[in-house]
């Protein structure tokens, strides 16, 4: 494999890999990092990637195993919370900021998620792979993953409710 | 879409029971204007979940970086190794040479002062000379 076919199969799903990595690690530097760290693994071991049957599967996987390792290690224990910026094109400001208050609300509150239900929630409300794509990527059955979903969804929801209802956010 | 439809998928939805379609339906729903008052909450579930996906990561991402790095550490590490070998070198050849500089002219010092001590004592001699003379008359 050459590296242009290499890249014209590694590159379409690299925002899903700085997301998924971003998700865990909280800080975009981070995220940038070990995004460039998981392509250079790509591509030192490219000649092995014909064995799996989705590429970007495997390359989920190894984002979410990278970033636990990452996560355990002492460097992590130096990581900073950043605040993140979202762009939104097309949207009014007055909107623009409502939406910015709100989101980072939702976002914190995925923050608090266990590790396993916010790699489930950005997979699936954030990246739409279907079950069965999830499911190869985390190495878990199906079921478990929508009950872990589940469990998820209800979480937020019940905490943007309670938030707006003392008011607090 | 109707109402009553929005909070049967909601519930499928907390179920993880909805598809992809059913999801896109629900987000679309939520990014509108109409959006029923008790279900406020969800239009900012959903409408993060749509944002999200807009990141992007805007650094480059390099393939080859380390590996030239490692070449060129290598060339620059050979090159230090190289020139430490050779001032070296030249340093300890210096240093030969002046040893033996050192010694000649030590040498030559202890020659020039035997030969100074040679000269005296000639220089006695002509003295000597010089006393018999004027005790001895000379031949005309």
């Amino acid at each position: 494999m050459d590296q242009s076919e290499f890249l014209k199969k590694v590159m379409p799903f690299k925002d899903k890999v700085f997301r998924l990595a971003k998700r865990l690690l909280i800080s975009t530097e981070e995220a940038e990092d070990a995004t460039q760290e998981l392509y250079f693994k790509l591509w030192k071991n490219k000649s092995k990637l014909s064995d799996y049957n989705s590429i970007e599967a495997f390359a989920m996987t190894m984002t979410k195993n990278y970033c636990f390792d990452r996560l355990k290690s002492k460097q992590a224990n130096n990581l900073s919370l950043v605040h993140s910026n979202y762009k939104e094109g097309g949207t009014s400001l007055q909107k623009r900021v409502e939406l910015n208050d709100t989101v980072s609300l939702v976002h914190k509150l995925i923050e608090r998620l266990p590790e396993q239900q916010k790699i489930i929630i950005q997979l699936r409300d954030i990246e739409q792979y279907e079950f069965d794509e999830i499911a190869e990527m985390l190495n878990m059955q199906p079921t478990a993953i929508r009950v872990s979903l589940s469990r998820a969804r209800k979480t937020i929801k019940e905490q943007l409710i309670k938030q707006h209802n003392y008011g607090i956010s | 879409m109707e109402l009553v439809n929005i909070e049967k998928l909601l519930e499928k939805y907390l179920d993880a029971e909805t598809s992809i379609a059913e999801e896109n339906k629900l987000k679309t729903y939520f990014s509108g204007d109409d959006v029923a008052p008790h279900l406020e909450e969800y239009r900012e579930m959903f409408g993060y979940f749509s944002a999200s996906k807009n990141e992007r990561s805007t650094k480059t991402i390099q393939l080859k970086s380390r590996k030239l790095n490692w070449k060129w550490l290598y060339v620059a590490a050979s090159a230090v190794l190289l020139v430490s070998v050779y001032t070296g070198y030249q340093k300890n050849q210096q240093e030969k040479a002046e040893k033996i500089y050192r010694d000649t002219q030590f040498a030559f010092n202890m020659l020039s002062a035997n030969l100074n001590k040679g000269t005296a004592a000639i220089s006695e001699l002509q003295e000597f000379e010089n006393t018999t003379n004027k005790i001895f008359k000379q031949p005309k």
